[in-house]
């Protein structure tokens, strides 16, 4: 424990930053150090780093609920189909392997560069 | 607010929960442009609201993987919980270089991951049980 302690203090302070600079939750940064750093298998990352995710975007979405920024109902209503997806996206993820979790994810952060990029 | 612009917002609210799902993110990065293109939101805005259905978002899934055991609930909370730091962090770097510089640079850190996470992909992995 003595040595991961710090190595999870990087990766909540990379996935804060990334979070708080560009308003997303931090997964793209931090499932990919659990994996490469922590030799977390790419299931039990994403998985954990959903959990990350609850913390950080509620403390997140209060901040900005504070300044009024916001639109509840909004978020509401695309919140209530993504809850369905999460649960049709999460059993999916068990029927695939693991290596086929780590290519989709490759994907999303190549899109994720090119759209910070442009 | 029409019936295409909601139908909108339910379909892409499914693909992101899809997305987080399948690869552990909140899906940020599918809410933000929804909300942009079909609500008429602004940027922080979009940004702001994008959290809360990000909360939805990971609830559940980690909800899920917990019940298929894949969950680290120690290691996932102190990230959680130390992330404030990272906002501090992330305060500090946006006063001290430009907007394009941090675009940038995590551009670069997010294709060095990608690079990464391909290499140990395509290696042997039968240590790894997958």
């Amino acid at each position: 424990m003595a040595s991961r302690l710090p190595k999870l203090v990087v990766i909540a302070t990379v996935g804060g930053a990334f979070s708080g600079l560009f308003g997303v939750g931090g997964g793209t940064v931090i499932v990919p150090l659990l994996i490469l750093w922590f030799g977390y298998g790419e299931r039990e990352a994403t998985g954990t780093s959903l959990l990350a995710i609850v913390v950080i975007a509620t403390l997140a979405a209060f901040a900005q609920g504070t300044y009024g920024n916001v639109h509840v109902g909004a978020g509401i209503l695309i919140g209530i189909p993504a809850m369905a997806g999460v649960i049709a996206g999460t059993a999916l993820q068990q029927r695939i392997p693991e290596r086929a979790v780590a290519g989709i994810f490759a994907v999303l952060l190549v899109v994720s560069a090119a759209v910070l990029v442009l | 607010m029409d019936a295409l612009d909601v139908t909108g917002l339910l379909a892409i609210g499914f693909c992101a929960g899809m997305l987080g799902g399948l690869v552990g993110v909140g899906g940020g990065v599918l809410f933000v442009p929804g909300l942009v293109i079909f609500l008429g939101l602004t940027q922080l805005e979009a940004q702001s609201t994008s959290l809360l259905a990000i909360v939805f978002v990971a609830l559940v899934g980690a909800w899920r993987q917990g019940r298929y055991g894949n969950l680290r609930v120690r290691d996932g909370l102190i990230v959680g919980v130390l992330s404030p730091l990272g906002v501090l962090a992330g305060t500090v770097l946006a006063n001290a270089v430009t907007e394009r510089t941090l675009e940038l640079s995590f551009a670069a850190v997010q294709l060095f991951f990608a690079w990464s996470l391909t290499r140990r992909a395509l290696r042997p992995r039968d240590r790894l049980g997958a």
